[in-house]
């Protein structure tokens, strides 16, 4: 069974088709990357996958269930273009505060453990407000990793990131890769994504141009995908 | 359990948040109390009118300094794109808006319960007598107000226009519970119990209650996801 399969999916916005009829999966413990230029419809099928809009048509299965599911929603992490944690709350309230969501047995000692992971233990009872853009986005990541989902979705995870932070990301990025996850990550970071991505998949103007393996080609030159399979190929 | 504990940590999230900034309860507060004020010049507090329109004053209050907290309530959410990591939580999507609304209960419930003495200064009124029956008449009030309030903040959050849009959408659907409760906290504010003509009113509004929020829990996960 696919970690992540998406099933003939069409997304309307109004008449326009942001997605159309895309095919596509993830086997578990693949790391796909998803490239596009801008508009191509990344962020829109990742935020299809990860249940915060419906296809208007076909399907789209996270382990053979529903991304609405509450069992698939405790196996998927998300980081999109928002850092998604709370300026008015710390550190460790604001990672309490999803360990309790996602149901964690410990929330405190985990978060408190996150915080170690991600070099924020100082800081843990700061008010977010008060923390640097690097600060605020390894807070993001530790967020996303929380619960240790099985399944990951992120969306442009390199754009704005400090280089500490870019540090933080791949290490864990790479670790959960070892250990079986799956990751779906949209991008523009060519580079960075080809070295941990196992599959491609490229989208031009809402249809999948390409999906395959990754090869050699690809990461040695990141522009190979746009020129052998994109607009005007 | 685990449902209620759902709940509470949202409203405990929002509760946390809302003190730490106190954005919308000091608009809140600050808007009832300078309407009570303003309205007291306007009105004669000796007069027959006055006893009349007491409680729709009052309600006329709290239904528009409610709607500024109301108004936070999803849109706290839109910094940092919070509402997108609350949506992946795996929680229902009723707990989440339970614990909104609870949330936003207690701090428009708060905004009443601060203006209530005012109200009775400016305008002598003698509410203290019947006051347990006015809080059950505020409690059922203010739950029909946040109940919508909570739902088209969710529905409204991603407009542009969100504060100019929740009071247009809110009020019209409010009208027979802000009726009833006008109705009812007329006679209670100058110390009269609720005429017995007036139970319709009663019941009118807890039908509302539990009609709105049954209509709203079933709701919610097509408002937020779509």
């Amino acid at each position: 069974m696919s970690a992540v399969a998406v099933e003939g999916v069409w997304k309307y916005y109004g008449d326009y088709p942001a997605l159309r009829d895309i095919r596509l999966e993830a086997a578990e413990g693949a790391c796909l990357a998803l490239i596009g230029r801008n508009g191509a419809g990344k962020t829109t099928l990742l935020r299809a996958i990860a249940g915060f809009s419906t296809a208007q048509r076909g399907k789209i299965k996270i382990f053979g269930k529903e991304p609405r599911e509450a069992e698939t929603r405790r196996q998927m992490g998300f980081i999109g273009h928002g850092i998604s944690v709370y300026d008015e709350l710390s550190a460790l309230e604001n990672l309490t505060l999803f360990g309790k969501l996602y149901g964690l047995p410990n929330p405190k000692k985990s978060a408190n453990e996150w915080l170690e992971r991600t070099g924020l233990e100082r800081v843990r009872n700061g008010l977010v407000r008060e923390f640097s853009r690097g600060m605020r986005q390894r807070l993001a990541v530790a967020r996303a990793f929380l619960h240790e989902p099985r399944v990951l979705l992120l969306d442009e995870p390199f754009t704005a990131l400090d280089d500490r932070a870019i540090a933080v990301l791949q290490r864990l990025l790479r670790e959960g890769l070892a250990a079986g996850k799956t990751i779906v990550m949209s991008t523009h970071q060519l580079r960075e994504a080809l070295e941990l991505a196992t599959h491609v998949a490229l989208l031009t103007r809402g249809q999948l141009a390409f999906h395959g393996v990754r090869t050699q080609e690809m990461v040695d030159d990141p522009g190979y995908v746009y020129a052998r399979y994109g607009e005007g190929a | 359990m685990k449902y209620v504990r759902q709940v509470a940590t949202v409203t405990m999230k929002d509760l946390r948040a809302e003190l730490r900034t106190k954005e919308a309860i000091n608009a809140s507060l600050a808007f009832a109390l300078m309407i009570l004020l303003l309205f007291s010049y306007t009105f004669d507090p000796e007069q027959e009118m006055m006893r009349q329109v007491s409680g729709g004053l009052l309600w006329i209050v709290f239904a528009f300094a409610g709607t500024l907290t109301l108004n936070r309530s999803f849109a706290r959410e839109l910094p940092n794109d919070c509402l997108d990591a609350l949506i992946a939580a795996p929680i229902p999507g009723s707990a989440l808006f339970l614990g909104k609304c609870f949330a936003s209960f207690v701090l428009v419930l708060a905004v009443e319960l601060v203006s209530l003495p005012v109200f009775g200064i400016f305008y002598r009124v003698h509410w203290t007598p019947q006051f347990p029956a006015l809080f059950g008449v505020l409690l059922l009030g203010t739950w029909a107000l946040t109940i919508i309030g909570t739902i088209f903040s969710a529905l409204t959050v991603n407009i542009k226009l969100r504060e100019v849009m929740l009071p247009m959408l809110t009020y019209p659907i409010l009208m027979p519970a802000l009726m009833s409760a006008m109705r009812l906290t007329t006679s209670l504010v100058n110390g009269q119990p609720i005429p017995e003509d007036d139970f319709a009113w009663l019941k009118m509004l807890v039908g509302f209650d539990v009609v709105f929020t049954a209509v709203s829990l079933v709701l919610v996960e097509t408002v937020l996801v779509g």
